[in-house]
C-alpha cells in the first residue's frame, strides 16, 4: 500500500533542530545515505575479520591460536565465518552501499530533487535494514552459534534445525528471519529510487540526460523490486519448514547423524535453489550495476570526454538487468538438471556476455586519446574496469555445463564471484568515496595515503584472487576448512599460505583507508570550491556539503546532457548540465 | 566556475544536446530557478504500481511453489475447501462494488454517503477476513492443519498472505477516512482513489488463489 507522508511538501524540508532528528531518525536523503554507507563500513570490517580468521586457517589449520575455544577452529566453526561472511557482505555491504548508500545520497541531487519521493519511507528502509543488521548479528551468540549453511543456505541442511550441526538452530532462524527483514527494507527503498527517478526529475531532465549512475541506481532498483519479493516468499517457506512441520523443501528418507527423518516427506530443495536463485542472480546485478555507474561517470569526467556510446551504454544496463532474471539456472548446472535447460541457461548467460563487452569497448572508447587524470577515483575507476574484465572472463568458462561441472564446487568459482562481484563493487565505491567524498563533507580525502591504498589493494586482490583460479582447475574444492585431506591437496597448500599472507596484507591496507577516512573527515584538505572536479552533473552546481534541501529551495533546470566535456567551440572543457545556453562562453 | 560568473555571454551551437529544455513533467515557464513543487500526485500512483509489481512477485513466486511442489510427489493430498470461502468471495466482491460507489459519492461531493459506502467497505473488508478466520477453523476441525498435507501447508499459507495484504488494505481504508486531509500533499479524493486501487487489486489477487487452489487441487 502506498505510504502517505505527514505535512505538505514544502513544511518537510525545513531543517530539523534536534539531534535525533537531524542525525538518528532523520527524512534528509543525504543523512540516510551516510547512515547506509556507515552501516556498510562496519559490516565490511565485521566481513574482513571473518575472513581474515578464515585464512589464518586455511594457511596454517594446524596451528594453535588462544583466541579459538580449545586452540584450533573446528570445521564447523569454519563454515560458520564462511556463512556469515558471506551474507554480511552481500547484503550488508554490495546490496546497501552502491546503492541505498551513494544512490541515496546522489540520485536525488543529480535529478534536482530537494529529497526521494518517500522521506519517511527512506528513514523507515533505513531502519528496517539496521534491525535486519542486528538481527543476523544476534545469530553469533545464541547456542550454538552462527549458521554454518552458506550464504545461499541450501535446504535440507538449512530446514532442520539443531540436529544437522551446531548453529542451525537458533543462529540459523535468526539468520533466515534478518534476511526476510532486510527483504522488506530492499523492497521499500526500491519502490522509492525508481518513483524518485520516474517523477521527481527538475525540468530538462529527460531520460537522454541523466548521469549513467542515475540509470544503473534505476536499473538496480527495478532489479531488487522484481527480486526480493521472490526472496521473501522463499524464506517464508523455509521457516515454515523449520518452525511448523511443513515439507516444501524436505524430501522423506533422509538420514542425518544416524537418525531417520520420518515427520518431513515429500519437498525438493531444488525448488528452493530455483527460488533463491531467481533472486540471486539479479542479487549479483544489484552489487555491481551501481559500480559500472560510477565507472562511466568518472571516466567520462577524468579524461575530459563524453561517455563514449551514452545511448549503448544504456541499452547495455537494462539489457544486463533484463538477462539477470533468465539466467539463474547456471547456478544450479550441478543439480542434475535436464541437459537441455542447462543448454538454454547456458546461451543465455553467455549472451549476457554481449552487453558487458559494449560496456567494457565503451569504457575505452572513453578512453581513448582523453586528458586522463590519474587522481584516486579515476585509478579505483579504472581498477573497476580492470577487475570487471579479469572477473567476467572466467563467467564464460563457468557458463559451460561440461566445464561447470568439474569447477562448481572449487576456488575458481570463488575466485570469479570475489573477482566480479566482491571487489569490482568495492572498487566501485571507492571510486565513488573518493570523488564524492568533498561533496558529502566539504573536504577531501588525501591524494597521497589514497594512491598508496589503491596500489595495495589493487595489487593485493589480484595476489589474493588469481591464485584462486589456479587451486581451482587443480582440484582444490571450495567450503573445506582445511586441505589436509590427502597428497593432491596437501601439495597445495603452499598456495593457501601465499594467498592468506596476501589477504593480511590487503586487508591492513584497508586500515590505511579507514585511516584516510578518518582523518580527513575532520583535518583533510578543505573544498572551497563547489565544482573541484570541474564536472558536469547537478551536485556540482551547490555547495559542500549540500543545504538540507539540496537547491535552497529552487528547483534547477537542466539545460544539457550529463557528459559534456571539450565540447567544440566553448572556453571551459566541461558544460555544467544546469547552464543556461546563452551562458556558456565561447572559445 | 563557469555558470556562476560570465564575461562573455554568446550563445554556442556546438550540436551537443543543448538548447531549451523539454517539459519535463512540469508545466511553469522556464525560469532557470523556480520555486521547488511539492512531490506531485502521480507519484503516489507510481509507488502503488511499484508496490502491486512487487506484491504480484511474491505472490507468483508461492504460486509456482505450488504447481511445483503438486507435481512432485505421491504425498499431495487435494484440501477440501471450506463452503465459507464462496460466501466470502461473495462478500469480497461486493466490498468492490461499494467502494466505487463510495468513490463516485464523494467526486460528487456527497461527503456523508461517501462515508457510509467507506465503511460498508471497510465493514465488508472486516467481514471477509473472519470468514477466512471460520475457514481455518473448519478445516483444523477437519483434520487438515497447517504440516498434514503440503496442500493444506500451501491453504493456510496462501489465506494468511492475502488476509495480511487484505488487512493492510482495510488500514489504508481506515487512514483515508480518520486522516485530516487539509495539511496534506494529496487530497482525500486521490487517497481514496489510490486505496480503491490497492482494494481492487486485493479482490482480483484473491480470485485467481482461489482458482489456483479450487482448479489447482
Amino acid at each position: 500500500m502506498v505510504t502517505h507522508e505527514n505535512g505538505g511538501g514544502h513544511e518537510q524540508h525545513h531543517p530539523p533542530s534536534g539531534f535525533i532528528r537531524k542525525y538518528v531518525f532523520s527524512i534528509d536523503h543525504k543523512v540516510i545515505g551516510i547512515q547506509y554507507l556507515m552501516l556498510a563500513l562496519f559490516s565490511v570490517f565485521v566481513g574482513m575479520a571473518l575472513s581474515l580468521l578464515m585464512r589464518l586457517h586455511l594457511g596454517w589449520p594446524t596451528a594453535k591460536f588462544a583466541f579459538f575455544h580449545g586452540g584450533q577452529m573446528t570445521p564447523e566453526q569454519y563454515l560458520a565465518l564462511m556463512t556469515m561472511h558471506g551474507t554480511i557482505m552481500v547484503f550488508m555491504v554490495l546490496t546497501t552501499a552502491p546503492q541505498s548508500g551513494f544512490g541515496n545520497y546522489f540520485l536525488p541531487i543529480q535529478i534536482g530533487a530537494a529529497d526521494m519521493a518517500f522521506p519517511v519511507l527512506n528513514m523507515l528502509s533505513f531502519w528496517t535494514t539496521f534491525v535486519s543488521l542486528v538481527v543476523m548479528i544476534c545469530a553469533f551468540f545464541v547456542s550454538g552459534g552462527a549458521p554454518i549453511g552458506g550464504w545461499t543456505s541450501y535446504p535440507p541442511l538449512s530446514a532442520l534445525g539443531e540436529i544437522v550441526g551446531p548453529g542451525q538452530g537458533g543462529g540459523e532462524t535468526l539468520w533466515i528471519v534478518g534476511l526476510a527483514i532486510f527483504c522488506g527494507a530492499s523492497l521499500m527503498g526500491a519502490l522509492n529510487f525508481i518513483t524518485t527517478l520516474i517523477d521527481l526529475r527538475a525540468k530538462g531532465m529527460t531520460l537522454g540526460r541523466l548521469p549513467l549512475t542515475c540509470w544503473t541506481w534505476f536499473v538496480t532498483a527495478i532489479l531488487g523490486l522484481l527480486a526480493f519479493g521472490v526472496l521473501l516468499a522463499a524464506c517464508i517457506l523455509l521457516l515454515l519448514d523449520r518452525l511448523a512441520g511443513t515439507s516444501f523443501f524436505i524430501p522423506g528418507g533422509l538420514v542425518v547423524t544416524d537418525q531417520v527423518i520420518t515427520w518431513h516427506k515429500g519437498g525438493s530443495p531444488l525448488l528452493w535453489q530455483h527460488l533463491f536463485w531467481f533472486f540471486g542472480h539479479p542479487e549479483v546485478y544489484i552489487a555491481i550495476l551501481p559500480g559500472m555507474g560510477v565507472a562511466s561517470h568518472l571516466l567520462s569526467t577524468f579524461s575530459r570526454k563524453p561517455v563514449f556510446g551514452y545511448r549503448a551504454m544504456v541499452a547495455a544496463v537494462c539489457g544486463i538487468g533484463f538477462l539477470g532474471f533468465c539466467v539463474w539456472g547456471h547456478h544450479m548446472f550441478v543439480s542434475g538438471m535436464s541437459p537441455y535447460s542447462a543448454f538454454a541457461f547456458s546461451i543465455l548467460t553467455m549472451t549476457i556476455g554481449v552487453p558487458s563487452a559494449i560496456k567494457t569497448f565503451n569504457w575505452l572508447g572513453t578512453l581513448w586519446g582523453g586528458k586522463i587524470q590519474f587522481n584516486c577515483a579515476m585509478l579505483f575507476a579504472l581498477g573497476f574496469v580492470s577487475l570487471f574484465v579479469s572477473g567476467g572472463l572466467s563467467g564464460l568458462f563457468l557458463a559451460q555445463p561440461a566445464l561447470d561441472l568439474y569447477l562448481h564446487d572449487g576456488y575458481f568459482v570463488v575466485a570469479h564471484f570475489h573477482l566480479i562481484m566482491g571487489v569490482a563493487a568495492i572498487f566501485g565505491m571507492f571510486a565513488g568515496l573518493y570523488f564524492w567524498f568533498p561533496k558529502m563533507f566539504g573536504r577531501f580525502l588525501n591524494e597521497g595515503i589514497g594512491k598508496v591504498h589503491f596500489w595495495l589493494t589493487f595489487i593485493g586482490v589480484y595476489t589474493i584472487f588469481m591464485p584462486m583460479h589456479f587451486l581451482g582447475l587443480a582440484g582444490n574444492p571450495r567450503r573445506y576448512s582445511e586441505m589436509t585431506a590427502g597428497p593432491f591437496l596437501l601439495a597445495l597448500q603452499p598456495v593457501h599460505v601465499f594467498i592468506s599472507i596476501a589477504a593480511f596484507i590487503t586487508i591492513g591496507a584497508q586500515l590505511i583507508f579507514l585511516f584516510n577516512f578518518l582523518w580527513s573527515l575532520f583535518a583533510g584538505k578543505e573544498a572551497k570550491e563547489e565544482n573541484p572536479w570541474h564536472a558536469t552533473t547537478l551536485e556540482w552546481s551547490i555547495p559542500s556539503p549540500p543545504p538540507h534541501d539540496n537547491f535552497g529551495g529552487v528547483e534547477p533546470v537542466v539545460y544539457h546532457g550529463p557528459y559534456e566535456f571539450s565540447v567544440p567551440g566553448a572556453a571551459d572543457d566541461y558544460i555544467p548540465q544546469h547552464l543556461a545556453p546563452n551562458l556558456v562562453r565561447k572559445a | 566556475m563557469p555558470g556562476t560568473i560570465v564575461d562573455d555571454v554568446e550563445i554556442i551551437d556546438a550540436g551537443h544536446g543543448g538548447g531549451t529544455p523539454p517539459p519535463a513533467g512540469g508545466d511553469d515557464d522556464g525560469d532557470s530557478h523556480r520555486p521547488r513543487r511539492p512531490v506531485p500526485p502521480r507519484a503516489y500512483f507510481t509507488a502503488l504500481q511499484l508496490g502491486l509489481a512487487a506484491i504480484v512477485m511474491f505472490f507468483m513466486a508461492l504460486a509456482s511453489s505450488y504447481i511445483v511442489r503438486k507435481g512432485l510427489g505421491l504425498d499431495w493430498q487435494s484440501t477440501p475447501l471450506p463452503r465459507v470461502l464462496w460466501f466470502n468471495t461473495a462478500i469480497l466482491l461486493a466490498s468492490s462494488a461499494t467502494i466505487v460507489v463510495a468513490r463516485k459519492k464523494l467526486e460528487g461531493g456527497e461527503r456523508e454517503a461517501f462515508r457510509s459506502w467507506w465503511w460498508v467497505t471497510t465493514g465488508l473488508g472486516l467481514l471477509f477476513l473472519t470468514g477466512q478466520v471460520i475457514a481455518w477453523h473448519q478445516l483444523a476441525a477437519s483434520g487438515m492443519l497447517l504440516a498434514t498435507n503440503p496442500s493444506s501447508s500451501f491453504f493456510y499459507l496462501l489465506t494468511a498472505a492475502h488476509g495480511a495484504h487484505l488487512a493492510g488494505g482495510i488500514l489504508a481504508l481506515f487512514y483515508v477516512a480518520f486522516r485530516p486531509w487539509s495539511r496534506s500533499r494529496i487530497s482525500q479524493s486521490t487517497a481514496a482513489e489510490l486505496a480503491s486501487i490497492y482494494w481492487h487489486f486485493m479482490d482480483g489477487l484473491w480470485v485467481f488463489l482461489l482458482a489456483l487452489l479450487t482448479l489447482g487441487r
